[in-house]
């Protein structure tokens, strides 16, 4: 979200497709594996997509979940968590609309929760979203799971599974797009205007 | 938006957004913890000039839950007994430092004027001003009546809805009533058909240009109009002088050809639902039959108050066009 995510393709910007279609499946398939290894199987996990592009990648790893270990159920393994409102740089930006938070049946208490968003860029977003999870319940352990780490943290956060580490220079943008939202599956890295 | 004056400042879009931001304020609400740290370091003043209990409570409530700090000044014991202007006593809470006034006064168009003079830089919300405008009493009806007759009674998500095709009928004491107001202009606006039923010495002159239907006869709006939401409004006889003020002959007869009672609630379809601003007058315009039976919404429209100013609040305050950036910025 602090990811600068979702600007338009107006033609000014210089795009280069950093991981497309195939990538993106293989980096979750490796994510949804590396869950299931750290944490010895999925029945403790709850997976949190942090809105908007979180909770499609959410939905996808849960469906891998349930692939690989058939006696998951994605609708139990799967939330979203809305950090609106637990925002520190809220009364810098224009009113942002507030996502809904749902939690799975048995909620999060004792529970590993997966956070799952699209960019960890400065940390702020999850800083916010530990916040929101502290107000819901009292998780046995909180990990993070994103699709790219472009670094410049502004925050002693770091991410549990990681799609693809991409060096970025600040100025830069870095777009992920998906299916279920935007049409396309691709992540994208945008030069400055210059 | 700036200010919250009248329901009739709202364009379709903006209601909706108050109303669906109301709905995720609505689910924190159920959690253990119901505290938000949104509105932290934000002032809210609570300027009541007249009496009030549940909107006051419903607005303290809201804000706290924010997070704001709130400061409640009531007009009784304080220096505007003294007689403090109202100008004087804004220009004290914008030297506190207040971001938002919620202000409620016997005037029609007080908040306006405080919202206009420049005596503050907050963001103004009108909690009920004379016989003008409540506009946070329609916003909760509106999303009481979206919460149980829109999408398959709360099974649908709602989001992004409005009221098209439903009709609504308001009983009672139109011509006093700033909540009958807010509410035709914004039931209205979302497209919502409103019909007003009163005694002809209680409808107001001009109503004709409100757009509603307007009728005497409640017996043939119930039967008739089949209404999905009915709501009864207090006759407010502090209004008026004593007994019914020559408005209506006696209490009694009132009740007989306005009250919602036990015979009138069966003539209603299963799905119409009762509600009522408050504090009713038991037995005047609605007996205790009515008030008390499973169709009615009376008590969830409190908690809608609650989420409901939540929204406002966070609406107004959250982003960067309030105080602060004038200050920190």
């Amino acid at each position: 979200m602090s990811s600068g995510t979702g600007a338009p393709a107006d033609g000014t910007h210089d795009e280069t497709l950093v991981l497309g279609v195939p990538e993106i499946s293989r980096a979750l398939t490796r994510i949804a594996h590396e869950v299931l290894e750290r944490n010895h199987g999925a029945t403790d996990v709850v997976l949190l997509g942090i809105p908007t592009r979180g909770l499609p990648l959410a939905r996808r790893l849960a469906t891998r979940l349930a692939e690989v270990e058939p006696v998951l159920d994605v609708d139990s393994l799967l939330g979203s968590l809305d950090v609106t409102m637990y925002r520190d740089d809220l009364a810098h930006h224009p009113t942002r609309t507030i996502g809904a938070t749902h939690l799975p049946p048995g909620g999060i208490d004792g529970k590993i929760v997966v956070l799952v968003d699209d960019v960890l860029y400065s940390g702020r977003t999850i800083r916010a979203a530990l916040d929101a999870i502290s107000d819901l319940g009292r998780p046995r352990g909180v990990q993070l799971a994103v699709l790219v780490d472009r670094g410049h943290r502004e925050l002693p956060i770091r991410p549990d599974y990681v799609g693809k580490n991409l060096p970025t220079a600040a100025a830069e943008r870095v777009r992920v797009l998906l299916e279920e939202i935007d049409g396309r599956d691709a992540v994208l890295i945008e030069g400055a205007v210059l | 938006m700036k200010h919250l004056l009248s329901a009739a400042d709202l364009e379709r879009s903006e209601a909706i957004e108050i109303l669906d931001t109301a709905a995720q304020m609505a689910a924190t609400q159920s959690r253990e913890i119901k505290k938000l740290p949104t509105l932290r370091g934000r002032t809210v003043v609570n300027l009541f000039f007249e009496d009030s209990t549940r909107t006051r409570i419903s607005f303290e409530t809201a804000a706290k839950r924010l997070s704001a700090d709130v400061i409640n000044f009531s007009a009784k014991g304080s220096s505007v007994s003294k007689g403090e202007s109202l100008k004087d006593t804004a220009l004290t809470l914008q030297a506190m430092g207040a971001d938002a006034v919620v202000i409620r006064h016997q005037s029609s168009g007080a908040p306006h004027t405080l919202a206009h003079a420049g005596w503050t830089s907050g963001a103004v919300i009108n909690a009920g001003d004379g016989t003008h405008q409540h506009p946070t009493q329609a916003l909760l009806d509106a999303f009481t009546i979206r919460r149980h007759l829109v999408g398959d009674g709360g099974r649908a998500d709602v989001t992004g809805r409005d009221l098209a095709g439903l009709h609504v009928a308001i009983i009672g004491d139109v011509l006093h009533s700033r909540v009958a107001r807010s509410n035709v202009q914004l039931l209205q606006t979302l497209g919502a058909r409103v019909t007003l039923v009163a005694p002809p010495t209680l409808v107001p002159v001009g109503v004709g240009s409100w757009g509603a239907d307007v009728s005497y006869h409640l017996d043939e709006v119930l039967t008739e109009g089949r209404p999905d939401a009915v709501m009864m409004l207090r006759v407010q006889r502090e209004r008026m002088s004593m007994a019914g003020g020559g408005f209506f002959p006696s209490p009694l007869e009132y009740t007989r050809g306005y009250g919602l009672d036990a015979r009138r609630l069966a003539t209603l379809p299963d799905h119409t639902i009762v509600m009522h601003p408050g504090p009713m007058n038991r037995g005047l315009e609605i007996s205790a039959d009515a008030a008390d039976s499973p169709r009615a919404v009376i008590v969830e429209q409190v908690s809608n108050g609650v989420a409901v100013r939540m929204a406002v609040l966070y609406l107004l305050l959250a982003g960067e066009t309030t105080n602060t950036k004038a200050v920190g910025e």
